[in-house]
Parts: structure tokens; sequence; C-alpha cells
């Protein structure tokens, strides 16, 4: 699969709005349709919201949001609900096994508290 | 012994079959014997061999669970068991044996093993009606009815099978005398003021004592009335039961000409072989070196010397351990090696606490170069904590032993951890039942010892892979303390906390939530770990908040704790469907409702599968599609089946006396009862259940958690087994018991087990896991001897009112329900990635092989930004 154009976090255009943060429950991911793709958003016990692709590589199926979300070490991450695998939730980098990792897509929250999801994010 | 020339097969004929006969078949079969022989054991009784060294508690398990062989016949076919048959003649000149039905079987190797015969000394009326022994099932069965009818027992002997015989008539409620002829009880195994000890326990318990006291007749006329003593009052009894030693059935080699011993058993060499070279003798008839052995596992070694020498093999028998350590009417007696202290230069340590009820003996003897001591032996009546440390120190040959600390009366003193402080030789034999020595347990925990096996992590892996502990336990005690000792010599902390977040064991967990009554995750979080959690701590925190405050699992402090499946209340599948199971108790379910989950399943296209609990799965559900399939299902009566959750699964159950002609209670009413009392229950585990009807056993009841099967008079209760991957019969815990006091029983095994077991561990380990093993939890669930069983009742009283469906609970709150959605920002549109192909009729995942984009045309949100990045 080819990425199809290239986002940056710069570009405001390229964020979608997906839903309210008090949609998605503390230590708790929903997902959103953003652009075609499945994106899991996560928000964290202290309100940092992250944004991974929804699939999970190792079950090839998309259901990460779906995940217990907790810490490890100070890296917040989601466990896959298949199989447990760790994410770290800033950059999708598999914390079992460093040759795997889900695209991370850049999200804000906005003062009204609306959650946006913007592109993969290129350095991640 | 290799096959003939001629490769003709051998007949190899054991006589009895008893438990040395039974261990000897099992020893052939194991070690490839019956690859050479065909083997016929004859067995006079009528039933296969069984436990006879637990023959007392036959009263509170039944026959069932003493039998070696519950099914009846050997797994090798070329092993035939011949029961209920008594071999009367042999003849080793044709080499034949003569059965009492008149049949005739030539052999080419003859093995006796037809054990012993009680002793009834030669006094009148020995044979009146109420006059019995203690040796079989059908002398328990005897004694049994009699009792039922008197009051008062008396037993002639007070040695360790006469005090067994006492505990049995006292189990039967009969007022007991033990008669012993000898100055004190057990005199062969302890000395004068441990049988005063053992006195002073044993008439706490309101039995009576005589000892030094000879029996001179039996009294009555057409019954037993009572026992005559020389120069004393006599004891009047309804039953008198004679335990006063045993003598060797030599009978067969008697009469066929073979040497005898002087005082009786077959005479036999090293190797166990007769004076006929082709017939051998094993177990209390056998006399090697001219003694006879009355305890059964010098007869299981006989048992192995034989086979080895029917392999030609070199292995010999040069004598036993006579070491015992038991418990009678409750009481720890345990003795080993010289006690009485008859080597040349043995001295005596002796501590005795009579408020206590302790009395401990240790001979030991200056070592021959003088500067220290060696132990010979020892007697410990009433606390014999110090039998496991002790007896392995003991060198068998009785001259040599393993050097004492300089203050060697620190191993006998109270208090003092049990002075395990000793460096154990490598050599020493720990587990003498199946003879480990601290060697070989070192090297299973050891990461070079183990070979291609992964090294064992704890005491409870050691005693599975090596036998240590196994079979009567009693040293499982020093097992721990070596593995815990070697950990902790190799700088390795056995670290049992639950994970990064909490240095403490699932059960303490459950114990500070209860202690503090937390009742959210953030509140143990602050008071006991660190960080936010993980998928290991998260689980475990909600399942102990379920089990002791009930509630919602997806009630908005719990939710994001939740594992997988409870998460959505269904059961994740590979492609990120779910399943559904609704509960149908005990399998039994009405032509209706099973319309209404074909129905269901058709207008949801979702694959049915029947399980392997007795109820229907349908696959295939999408998340978003859940609460609809629910609506249906809860409004045709269906509530959770649970199956998503470590909670109870399913009672499974046969239809019963209700519809079979065998079954002999209901055992579908039973099945239902059960799991609508325990469904919900959330545990450390799955939880699953069976009954049966009767002893067919078609709910395979014994291969659940929890097993109940029927008897004629109520029911038997089997606990910790499981099928998977480690299949594992259930063992029985009571038997015959009324409905009332099963559900009590099941009650305190439960919670007992929710309040104490490892995370993921199921009812099998979590028993083994414990000091005592099934014998703790029957102290702890039937004789109630940590006082909890109330409150264990208690707690699961409150979980049977506190139990609510948590689906149609869920269908009620709109909150809960926002979350079945596929797209928090497109509701409406299913997950693509979920697609089906057809099999046999029905859908079947299609294989996934990567995301999967919507695409442009689907309008949702702003411009297309980026999608999925290389992979």
């Amino acid at each position: 699969m080819t990425t199809t154009s290239q986002a940056t976090s710069s570009d405001p255009t390229t964020y979608t709005v997906v839903c309210r943060l008090d949609q998605v429950e503390r230590e708790g991911g929903v997902v959103a349709l953003v652009g075609g793709a499945a994106v899991a958003v996560f928000r964290t016990y202290d309100d940092e919201v992250f944004a991974l692709d929804n699939y999970d590589p190792f079950s090839r199926a998309s259901v990460l949001a779906r995940g217990i979300v907790g810490t490890r070490g100070d890296i917040s991450f989601v466990a896959s609900p298949m199989h447990k695998q760790a994410f770290d939730l800033r950059t999708g980098h598999c914390l079992d096994d460093a040759a795997v990792r889900v695209p991370a897509y850049d999200v804000q929250v906005t003062g009204d508290g609306q959650v946006l999801v913007g592109g993969v994010r290129s350095n991640s | 012994m290799t096959p003939t020339p001629d490769h003709k097969r051998l007949t190899l004929v054991v006589v009895g079959h008893g438990m040395v006969g039974h261990r000897f078949v099992q020893a052939a079969i194991e070690r490839g014997l019956t690859e050479t022989y065909d083997v016929i054991v004859v067995g006079e009784e009528c039933r296969p061999a069984y436990d006879r060294v637990a023959l007392t508690s036959f009263f509170e398990v039944g026959a069932e669970e003493l039998s070696l062989l519950p099914g009846g016949a050997y797994d090798d076919p070329r092993v035939r068991l011949v029961t209920g048959t008594e071999v009367t003649g042999l003849d080793t000149e044709t080499r034949t044996v003569l059965l009492a039905d008149g049949e005739v079987l030539g052999f080419d190797e003859l093995v006796l093993a037809t054990g012993a015969a009680p002793f009834v000394p030669p006094i009148p009326g020995k044979d009146l009606p109420g006059c019995f022994v203690y040796r079989t099932i059908e002398d328990l069965e005897a004694i049994r009815e009699a009792a039922a009818g008197a009051t008062v027992g008396a037993v002639v002997g007070g040695g360790l099978l006469g005090l067994e015989a006492a505990n049995a008539l006292a189990q039967l409620g009969l007022e007991t005398h033990v008669v012993e002829m000898a100055p004190r009880l057990m005199a062969v195994q302890v000395d004068d003021a441990g049988g005063a000890m053992l006195t002073r326990h044993i008439e706490k318990l309101g039995l009576t004592v005589h000892t030094g006291a000879a029996t001179e007749a039996v009294l009555g006329e057409s019954h037993v009335t009572g026992l005559a003593l020389r120069d004393r009052e006599p004891i009047l009894a309804e039953v008198v039961v004679f335990s006063a030693g045993i003598r060797p059935r030599d009978g067969l080699a008697r009469d066929a000409g073979l040497d005898l011993a002087e005082r009786g058993g077959v005479l036999v060499d090293e190797q166990c072989r007769s004076s006929d070279p082709h017939v051998w003798a094993i177990g209390e008839c056998a006399a090697p070196a001219g003694r006879t052995y009355g305890l059964v596992a010098p007869g299981y070694t006989m048992a192995e010397v034989v086979v080895d020498a029917l392999l030609g093999g070199p292995g010999a028998f040069t004598g036993a351990d006579m070491s015992t350590k038991l418990k009678l009417l409750g009481v720890d007696v345990a003795s080993f090696g010289d006690a009485h202290g008859t080597t040349e230069g043995a001295l005596e340590l002796v501590f005795a606490d009579a408020v206590a009820g302790h009395y401990k003996k240790l001979v030991v003897k200056e070592n021959p170069d003088g500067d220290g001591t060696i132990l010979l032996g020892g007697i410990l009546v009433g606390d014999a904590s110090a039998y496991g440390v002790l007896r392995p120190m003991v060198a068998a040959d009785g001259t040599s032993g393993i050097e004492l600390p300089p203050n060697p009366e620190d191993l006998i003193l109270p208090a003092s951890r049990g002075a395990v402080e000793i460096g154990l030789p490598d050599e020493a034999v720990v587990c003498s039942c199946n003879t480990v020595t601290k060697g070989e347990i070192l090297a299973r925990v050891s990461t070079d010892g183990a070979g291609d096996a992964e090294p064992c992590t704890d005491a409870t892996c050691v005693t599975r892979c090596s036998g240590a502990g196994s079979t009567c336990g009693s040293c499982k005690p020093t097992v721990k303390k070596i593995v815990e000792d070697h950990f902790a010599s190799v700088g390795k902390v056995v670290d049992r906390s639950l994970c990064e977040h909490f240095g403490l064991t699932r059960q303490e967990i459950f114990d500070v939530v209860a202690v503090h009554g937390y009742t959210r995750f953030d509140d143990v979080m602050e008071g006991h770990g660190t960080g936010r959690g993980c998928d290991i701590c998260k689980p475990v925190v909600a399942s102990v908040l379920a089990s002791q405050l009930g509630g919602h699992v997806l009630s908005p402090a719990h939710r994001p704790l939740q594992d997988t499946n409870d998460a959505y209340l269904a059961n994740i599948q590979k492609n990120g469907t779910y399943s559904v199971v609704p509960r149908i108790p005990g399998g039994e379910i009405t032509p209706a409702k099973l319309i209404v989950i074909g129905e269901v399943a058709r207008d949801f296209n979702l694959y049915t599968k029947i399980t392997g609990g007795q109820r229907i799965d349908l696959f295939g559900a999408r998340m978003e599609e859940l609460p609809l399939i629910w609506r249906r299902l809860v409004d045709a009566g269906f509530e959770s089946g649970h199956a998503y959750g470590k909670s109870l699964r399913t009672v499974k159950s046969c239809v019963g006396s209700t519809w079979c002609r065998y079954g002999v209670q209901d055992s579908t009413s039973l099945a239902i009862m059960l799991e609508e009392r325990y469904r919900g229950l959330r545990s450390p585990h799955k939880l699953k259940g069976g009954v049966s009807g009767c002893a067919r056993e078609c709910a395979e009841a014994r291969s659940k958690d929890f097993g109940v099967i029927a008897t004629e008079k109520g029911w038997n209760l089997y606990v910790a087994g499981n099928g998977g991957a480690a299949p594992v019969h259930a063992r029985l815990l009571a038997g015959d018991l009324d409905t009332q006091t099963l559900v009590s029983y099941l009650d305190r095994f439960l919670m007992y087990y929710i309040r104490t077991a490892d995370r993921l561990q199921r009812t099998a380990l979590w028993v083994d896991s414990l000091d005592g093993g099934l014998d703790r939890v029957r102290q702890v669930v039937v004789e109630d001897s940590l006082g909890l069983g109330s409150e264990l009742e208690a707690a699961m009283d409150a979980h049977v009112d506190g139990y609510f469906d948590e689906w149609a609970a869920t269908l009620e709150d709109p909150d809960k329900l926002a979350r079945f959605v596929s797209f928090v920002n497109a509701p409406g549109t299913p997950d693509p990635h979920i697609t089906f192909r057809e099999e046999r009729d029905q859908i079947a995942p299609a294989d996934a092989d990567g995301p999967v984009v919507l695409g442009a045309t689907i309008a949702v949100g702003a411009p297309l930004g980026a999608v999925a990045g290389t992979r």
C-alpha cells in the first residue's frame, strides 16, 4: 500500500473533525473514518489524545481502538485486543517487536473540545 | 529376559490384585515387559486393586474413589484381569495354577502378590457374629452395617492398623475402646514416652485406650457382647475388630513345596525369586532374606525389582526404609531410621511439651572421626513438621549419616521455622515415595540441568516434573524450601508480582481491595501501584472488583479495565467480528426458544455451531449489530451466557432420572439450579461445571472445575478438573451429599478459589499450588478448619442476590450502547475490513490481506488525507 498524499501537521486543511473529546472515554478509544481509512483515536488518563491506524498488523484485523490503554514505563500504549502486542501511542511503534509499527496520525483537540485528526505523521 | 528364539509369546501369571500386584502390572506395561509376555492377573476380591492404605476414608469417599484402576481394565490389551476368583493350586512341575472355577492357567513365570491376612488371636468367641477384621472394603461395609445398631465398639490391637480401625469406629459414631497387649500404642514405631503422648491425644478425642491389656475371650452367646481382659474388668461392646497384626498369605507356596521363611512368607532372594526359578513373590507375602514387610512402599520396590529381573536388569531388593509419617485420628506421628536407638553408641535428644502435646526424639551418634554427630533416627508425635527435613538426613544403612549442625536440638525445638537451615547433600532422598533426591530437584530448576526441557520456575512445577511430593505430600515443604533456596542462591527473586504496576499477587490485590473497601481501579492504583496499569493488571482488578462488588462490568469506572471480550460482552473472532452465546442453563431449551435462536441467526446471517457446553454459538456479528441481536434475544427470554467472561460458562448435564432408565437423580434440575446460582460470577479463569445422573457419567462432569455425580444416596462432588491442553480429572471432595450440603460446599470451594487463586490459574493448578493440595481444600471447605465457611457462603449469597443480566442492563443504557458503533463519525458505515465467504452454506471470515480503504467516493469528513503508510 502506498501513501496517496503527503500530509504535514502544519497544513490545517488536512484535519478532519471526528468527534467531541467527551465521546472518547479516558483510557479508551474510538474508531473514526478519516479519508476512507479507519483511524483509532485514544485518550489517556491525563487527557492527551493520540491517533493510530486501527489495523493490527499481527492479527490482520481492524481492532486496535478496542484495546486496553495503559503505560509501560513512561510510554502510553495500547494493547491489541487480539494478542496483546503493545503499540506506542505517540509513534505507533510496537513495543514487543521493533520491526513492526503502525502509522500514527496527527491529532489536535480544539478549545471547544473537538477532536481533529490530520495526516499520517511523516516522521513517525 | 529376552524373547525365546522362535518369538513365541510367553505367559506371566500374577496371583493377587492388591496394591502391589497392580503396581507390578503397571510397571510391566510401562517398561515393555508386555512386549514379550501376555499377562494374566487373578484377583480374589470382587473389585480391581484399590488403595488399602487409605481404607479408612472409604466411609467418606466410597469405593470408587479408592480404586487404583477406575476403568476396571488396563490400557494394554495384552493384560487380562480376572477378579473375584481365587487361585487354589500351584504346580511348579507343570507350571500351572488352578483357579477356583476349575480353569487351569499355564505360565512361564509366576508372580505371587497374595498379600497378607489379618491375624486373629485364637481366643474363645473369636468367630461370633459382631467380630470383624479390617482389611478389605467388604470388611468395612460389614462393620458399617453392624455399627448402625450398636453403641460401643472395641478394637483388639493398638498398632498402626488398630488405630486406623479405631478411627473408623469412632467415625461411625461408636464409643470406641482400643485394647493393646504391649505397654504402649504403636509399639513398633514409637517409644514409651511417645506412646504415652499419643494415648493422651487419642483419649482427648473421646476414645478409651487400654494398654498392657491381654484379651482372653470374646464374650457373648449368639452375638458379641464384650471382651474379657486378663486381670481387668471386661469391656462391654457389640462390635469387635481384630487388628492385631498380619500374617503373610503363603499357603499356595507352602502347598507347592516352596521354601518359606521361619516366621512365614515366601522366602525369596534379592531379586524376589523363590526357591523355584520361575516363581517370584512380592509384597507382604514375600520374605526377602527371611523378613516380611507390612508397608506398601517396600512392596512397590519389590514389584519394580521383579519387572527389572524379568527384563534382565540388575535390580535388587536389599531392605527398605521403614520410616513412617501419618496422621492418626488427627495426630501427627512419624518414626524414622533407628527410632529405638539400637545402634551401638546411640544417644537420644528429647524434647517434650505435654501442654502442646508434642514429643520429639532424635537418635544421634558421634561420627567416627569424633568431631560431630550424625542422625540415626527419631520419633515425632503431635508435631511432625520436621520429618521432611530429618528423614533425608538419615543414611539408609543406619551407620553413616549427614553431619548435624552444632546444636542438633534446634532441629526439634519449636518455632524455629522447622530448623530447615541445613545443607542436605545432593544425594539425600527428599521424596521417599518416588525416590527423588535433592540433586534431582536442583537439576529441575537450574538452567543447565534440565536438559532440553525448560527449567521449572517454582516448586509446583518441580512436583509435576519430578514426582517429588506427588504421592503422600509430606516432603512438599522441603521441596519448596530447596527450590526457594536455590533461586535465592543464584540471586533470582521469585517474583510473583502481577506486572510492572503492582508488586502484589492477585490474591494480595483481592485482599487489599477487601480490606480497604476499594471500588475503583484508580483507588487501588493510588494506594498500591505505579503508572497507569496495563492489559494484565486492569482485567485482574476489574475481575476482583466484580467478584466483591457485583455491579455492571461496563459501568464508566470499570469499562476501560475490561479485557477484549468483556469490553463488548461478546467473544471477538479473528476478523474483528464477535460471537454471541445466549445462556441455555443445563443445556435444556424449549423448541420455541430454539426457533428464536434460529431466526436471529438467519436474520443477521450468522454462522451457527453447537458448543461443547451444550449451547449454541452465533458467529460473525459486527460490533454494531450486537445490541440489535441481543434486543431480539432478551425479548425472547434469553440472557447473557458469559461466554466472553472469566466466569461461569455452563453446567453441562445429562437428562438424568427424569428420562434415562439408568439415572438415579435428577441431574438436569440440579445443573440448571447450579448454573443459575453461579452465572455471572467473575473468577480468576473460566469456570465449567457438570452434573451426571448416574455413575455412567454421560455429562463428563469429571472434566470440569466442579463435577457432580449422582449416587443412590445423594451426590458425589468432584473438583478441579479440566479439559484442554493438559486434561485433569476432577477429584472427589466429598461423597453422598444432600443437595443443600452440596451447594454450601460448592459455594465455599468457588469463593475460596476466587479469593486465593492466581491470575488465569484454573482450579486444577490452583489446588496443586496449595500447600496440602486437595487435602487443604477439604480442610477449608468440608471441615471448615479456617472458620471461613459461613463467610464464603455469605459472599456467594451476596453474588446470587446481586445478579442481573448484563446484556439486558446494557440495552437499557444509552451511554453503554453508544460504544457499539463501527465509526464514531460514521455510525451507519459498516467496517469494510470485515468480509465473508461462504462455506457449507454458512458464512466464514474472508482472509484479510491488509488495511482496507473505503476511498474518496464515500463522503465522510474533510478532504482525503493520508491513508495507511507502507507496511
